[in-house]
């Protein structure tokens, strides 16, 4: 009978928007808003429900049981709750109701480089940031070693690590927190970073764990990481569990629900992130005027409109396309000026985006856009729109969908015998 | 497993506690906490190492990138004392008591650094370590506690430089060096109190930020350094003793630099008010600490 290390009851985590969004609270603040909270009280039903607009709950009556050796792959889309259930399972924070119930050491990984300081150097880094994981000293010192031939970096060991490039740093990193020994494992995205070949290879480090038998929570938003790693899939949506199930049947029901939200209006969406001052209220993706939307043709020109509410000097918009896995192929930037591109005062609020060909095989894809403005990010809508490119041709080459990858380039053979 | 196996189940209303008890037996239970926080002292001693590696870090990185490293430990209360000297001393002619003005000046300089740069350090500490503070989970007192540490060790080496001012002006330790020890505890108490209770509150108020080195230089005239509370008459003299860095500034004095009397009632309260200020300090931050990740 296997023993469940993880049990979560009803747990249920409430945010402050307030306390989120305003990240700098003053004094100041604290007591004009005593002030007016006071000045509320003495009119009597307007408390309450404003008091309410401004929380929201991130995660909703959450109850799962994880046995040891899970390995559980969290899926769900930004602000669906997966990091705040890794927060408190980690212990960083504490839920608003119900409880989460740990058995044995956890070593949670939120981040990559956790209390590395720029200003000392790998050797001190790997000690600092390995106790604050949890590691003791003489795991440490165990493990040396191995730790340092994993990132590669024997020749900087005394260099601070502010010397690093960040591709050395994000190895040292890595290797560290790899390399600890928790019974339970709590991941959250950290393999979006470094080259292919360390991703390939903490992919492998990762597997290992797994196959230890010790317990891993992993939250990505890349579906071929996660239907890899992964044997059961916890799919959150809005804080609550959609489903829990084994992982490809978790993963498609949340592509489905991708899709189906692609489909929403964009400014009725709650997901996105961002300071809203400005926002994306629709996508139109086509191929020419007279095409279907959201259909494409490789080798065939392309358009993408974002609308936004209103445009203001120095915004820009950018978008990422990604692969039916969740993979991101390739990003577009506004902010990355060429001589071809120009300024059109007639577009109204509206950013355009141009493709003369399209350099993809045959698929689904999904786009990912990010408004900027001010400085900061107004919105980031993952999922903002959807297309599928159909077979076409590339200089009279026909493209049809193939495994190797998602692109394809021009390109020309010569041959030392006739084949075709 | 050690680590978190010793980590104590965190207090919950008593009927679930027997609840949970009966059930499986799950090593930490995370769930809201209410009332005021309970002390964990298995935890603090499971995670010990990591004080220590933060103390270590805050001692490497303090100095990182100055000309003269850690030389500054020394240089600001020498500098301050001859400042000290030739303002207060020469020119104004403040009554130290018989005592030499510069060492009159630096006994309670040393104490005083040690105070302020601890209170400074820690006060900054939760807003400085956020990466940490929203990644990872360990006792968050230790945040405070490892820069008090630091400042501890500046202090060993600005107190060597007392003794050698000692010697200089033949003016041997009195009897009253024996309570030392107790001086220093009591300062590292009063710093770690104020320090958690500013670094908690400046989680939440980044105004803290503003109003530390205010309140470190009003301490400074606040507290007997520059001129003495010889001629101060009762109850105006046990009074001072509210500010535990009087009794530990007369008790440096009564123990290494010559002065006549030991300090007596005022030392009392001194400690009283120290601990005093540890405690609620402490309790602040037990009670604010849990949402230091979600407000930070």
């Amino acid at each position: 009978m296997s023993r469940v290390v993880i049990r979560t009851e009803s747990l249920s985590k409430q945010y402050r928007l307030g306390a989120r969004l305003q990240k700098h609270p003053t004094l100041r603040d604290a007591i004009a808003s005593r002030a007016s909270s006071s000045l509320a009280r003495l009119r009597p039903g307007r408390n309450g429900a404003s008091r309410e607009d401004h929380s929201i709950w991130a995660l909703r009556d959450v109850s799962l049981d994880i046995e040891q050796g899970d390995v559980v792959g969290l899926i769900g889309r930004n602000g669906a709750g997966k990091t705040t259930l890794l927060k408190i399972v980690s212990h960083i924070t504490e839920p608003t109701s119900g409880r989460a119930k740990i058995k044995g050491r956890v070593g949670s990984l939120l981040e990559v480089g956790t209390g590395f300081h720029p200003e000392l150097t790998g050797r001190e880094n790997v000690y600092l940031s390995g106790s604050i994981l949890g590691m003791r000293k003489a795991e440490i010192d165990a493990r040396f070693d191995e730790i340092v031939a994993f990132a590669e970096v024997e020749r900087f060991l005394d260099t601070p690590v502010k010397r690093y490039s960040s591709g050395m740093q994000v190895r040292l990193a890595f290797a560290v927190a790899a390399h600890l020994e928790p019974e339970i494992l709590l991941v959250d995205e950290v393999l979006a970073v470094g080259d292919a070949a360390f991703q390939r290879k903490c992919l492998g480090r990762m597997g290992d764990v797994a196959r230890e038998g010790r317990t891993v929570l992993f939250v990505s938003h890349n579906m071929a990481v996660i239907q890899a790693l992964c044997r059961r899939g916890v799919f959150l949506d809005e804080g609550r569990v959609r489903a829990d199930a084994p992982i490809a049947d978790a993963v498609a029901e949340y592509l489905r629900q991708v899709e189906q939200a692609m489909t929403e209006d964009l400014l009725a969406r709650t997901d996105t992130r961002g300071w809203h001052n400005y926002r994306v209220r629709a996508v139109e993706i086509s191929s020419d005027a007279t095409s279907a939307p959201g259909l494409l043709v490789t080798g065939r020109p392309a358009r993408f409109v974002f609308h936004v509410t209103a445009v203001v000097p120095s915004m820009s918009c950018a978008f990422t396309i990604h692969n039916n896995l969740g993979q991101p192929v390739t990003d577009f930037s506004s902010s990355v000026g060429a001589p071809a591109d120009s300024v059109d005062t007639e577009l109204g609020n509206a950013f355009v985006c141009e493709l003369d060909e399209v350099l993809l095989v045959p698929g689904r894809y999904r786009v990912d856009v990010e408004l900027r403005a001010q400085g900061v990010e107004q919105e980031l809508i993952e999922g903002a729109a959807m297309f599928d490119v159909e077979q076409g041709t590339l200089d009279g080459r026909p493209i049809a969908r193939r495994t190797g990858g998602d692109v394809v380039l021009r390109h020309r053979w010569k041959r030392p015998v006739d084949e075709l | 497993m050690a680590r978190l196996r010793a980590v104590s189940t965190i207090e919950a209303p008593s009927r679930t506690a027997e609840a949970v008890r009966d059930e499986d037996d799950f090593d930490v239970v995370v769930e809201r906490t209410r009332g005021f926080p309970s002390v964990r002292p298995r935890e603090l001693w499971a995670y010990r190492e990591l004080l220590y590696f933060l103390t270590w870090r805050d001692i490497k990185v303090r100095y990182k990138q100055t000309l003269l490293g850690v030389s500054w430990a020394v240089l600001q209360p020498v500098l301050a004392m001859i400042l000290f000297t030739v303002v207060f001393g020469h020119v104004a002619k403040i009554s130290s008591s018989g005592i030499p003005y510069p060492i009159f000046s630096y006994a309670a300089l040393v104490p005083w650094y040690f105070f302020s740069t601890a209170v400074v350090f820690a006060s900054n500490s939760l807003v400085g370590n956020q990466q940490l503070v929203t990644k990872v989970y360990f006792p968050r007192i230790f945040v405070v506690a490892s820069p008090v540490l630091g400042a501890a060790v500046d202090f060993v080496l600005a107190f060597v430089i007392l003794v050698g001012l000692q010697a200089y002006y033949g003016i041997g330790p009195s009897i009253g060096a024996l309570a030392l020890p107790a001086f220093v505890l009591l300062t590292a108490a009063a710093a770690t109190g104020l320090g958690a209770w500013l670094a908690a509150l400046n989680v939440k108020y980044r105004d803290v930020r503003f109003v530390v080195p205010f309140l470190v230089q009003l301490w400074l005239f606040a507290t007997p350094i520059v001129y003495s509370i010889d001629r101060l008459h009762e109850p105006w003299r046990t009074l001072f003793g509210l500010n535990p860095m009087a009794g530990v500034v007369l008790g440096f004095r009564w123990a290494l630099a010559g002065a006549a009397s030991p300090p007596g009632l005022l030392m009392l309260v001194s400690a009283l008010s120290g601990l005093v200020v540890l405690a609620a300090g402490v309790l602040y931050f037990g009670r604010t600490e849990k949402t230091f990740a979600d407000v930070i």
